[in-house]
């Protein structure tokens, strides 16, 4: 038809207005994030897992570009499979940290993606890793993306250091869920991965099973 | 003379603030951090006080260009007080809200200033107005305001509970301006509360070194 213009969403660029946490517990780690990925105002997918495995026991939470972030996810995924073969046994996390941030930092005028680096290892147990713009640091947990803005105040206030596994499970669900109350760009199911010696456990939260708060 | 640009879509002066209300059990705390800042390399005030008083029971927390709030609030106290003397009794809460309300409508092209109203009256008892920046007036029974607060939506949320006791309240917002203040780089120094009850005003004065500390500090 003569004069229509294809919709907006076309041409913006998808991004996963995000948000993503991950959380150091005593013998592991609880990876969170939302599951809405957005282009422009279209929610393009929205039940698509943020949590991307790089390892058996590593993952990586992703944000920012949907594109940049996936590209970094398999590359590091690949160069971990040769690495971990390389040595004939399993990766540490701070090696998969070290293989993002390398990317991130070699590229980090083209890139616009932030990925959080959590797992366990042998050595060192449950470790989280931020990554944002090439640079590389432990923390005991880490937030970002769009709706992380939301719950920094949250997170400072509710964080305390010694969390067994369900209560880090609980805070991270919590700060989900409040980040995607507020956040116009995060939204849908939360998708849980806790990984510890014996096993990495995915689990996903409907809408309608997170926790509520005092005006809904 | 060498300019000062900044890249902060204020022009001079701004509150780069975190302003907070909330109603509890027989009152309302309004209460605000005190600093002033230009762009967010120069503090031009460590210690100002962001909640400003427009009648005995009626306090304002102004965020935005300081030049604009001090503007409207002289305009809104003057209009008040002549409110009030023609009514022959304190004004209703949402009539200095409206106040505030009708100056920012009118004016929306040139100011940049947004308000919460929160106060006791006789009618309605303790509420708190919101005036946002275009000149939309809401009422609610806690709100946050300014640029620190966009680290506390969470808190907060998670936080807050209709018909807290008093003392829990201020607590409550003692902590939630600390969280600000400890995340947004524009806000900070101390926390100024005001607690509005039937009875009295309660001003209280947090210093930096007093307010609450969280796991990093």
């Amino acid at each position: 038809m003569l004069g229509e213009t294809e919709p907006q969403w076309l041409s913006e660029e998808v991004k996963t207005g995000t948000t993503i946490i991950a959380i150091e517990f005593n013998g592991g780690v609880v990876l969170g994030s939302d599951s809405r990925v957005s282009a422009g105002e279209s929610v393009v997918n929205r039940v698509m897992n943020k949590l991307s495995p790089l390892h058996d026991k590593i993952y990586c939470a992703l944000s920012g570009s949907a594109a940049d972030a996936q590209t970094i996810a398999e590359a590091v995924n690949y160069q971990l499979d040769v690495h971990s073969m390389e040595i004939g046994e399993d990766p540490k996390v701070r090696s998969a940290a070290t293989l993002v941030k390398n990317i991130s930092y070699k590229y980090k005028e083209e890139l616009s993606a932030h990925l959080i680096v959590a797992g366990w290892d042998r050595k060192d147990g449950g470790q989280v890793f931020a990554t944002m713009k090439g640079l590389l640091t432990r923390q005991p947990f880490a937030v970002g993306g769009s709706g992380s803005s939301y719950v920094y105040g949250f997170v400072d206030a509710e964080y305390r250091k010694g969390m067994s596994r369900e209560e880090c499970q609980q805070f991270v669900v919590n700060t989900l869920a409040l980040a995607m109350n507020r956040d116009g760009s995060s939204g849908g199911v939360a998708y849980l991965v806790t990984i510890d010696e014996h096993n990495t456990e995915e689990k996903v939260i409907l809408g309608n099973d997170l926790p509520t708060f005092f005006d809904q | 003379m060498e300019k000062h640009y900044t890249d902060s879509k204020v022009k001079g002066v701004s509150t780069g603030t975190t302003i907070l209300a909330a109603v509890f059990d027989g009152g309302v705390v309004i209460g605000s951090d005190s600093r002033a800042s230009i762009g967010g390399d120069y503090i031009s005030s460590k210690t100002m006080n962001k909640v400003i008083q427009v009648h005995d029971r009626i306090f304002c927390g102004i965020a935005g260009s300081l030049a604009d709030a001090q503007a409207v609030t002289k305009a809104a106290k003057s209009h008040l007080s002549f409110h009030s003397v023609q009514m022959e009794s304190p004004p209703l809460v949402v009539a200095a809200a409206s106040v505030l309300k009708d100056l920012c409508y009118k004016n929306k092209e040139e100011l940049q200033a947004g308000f919460m109203t929160a106060g006791w009256d006789r009618k309605k008892g303790p509420q708190i107005y919101v005036v946002a920046l275009g000149g939309m007036l809401l009422n609610q029974q806690v709100t946050i305001g300014g640029s620190g607060s966009t680290y506390i939506f969470g808190y907060v949320d998670a936080k807050y509970k209709p018909n807290m006791t008093r003392e829990e309240c201020v607590q409550f917002a003692t902590n939630a301006l600390a969280l600000a203040m400890g995340r947004d780089n524009v806000s900070g120094g101390v926390a100024h509360l005001v607690v509005i009850t039937e009875k009295e005003v309660e001003h209280v004065v947090v210093p930096g070194d007093k307010l609450p500390r969280f796991h990093d500090e």
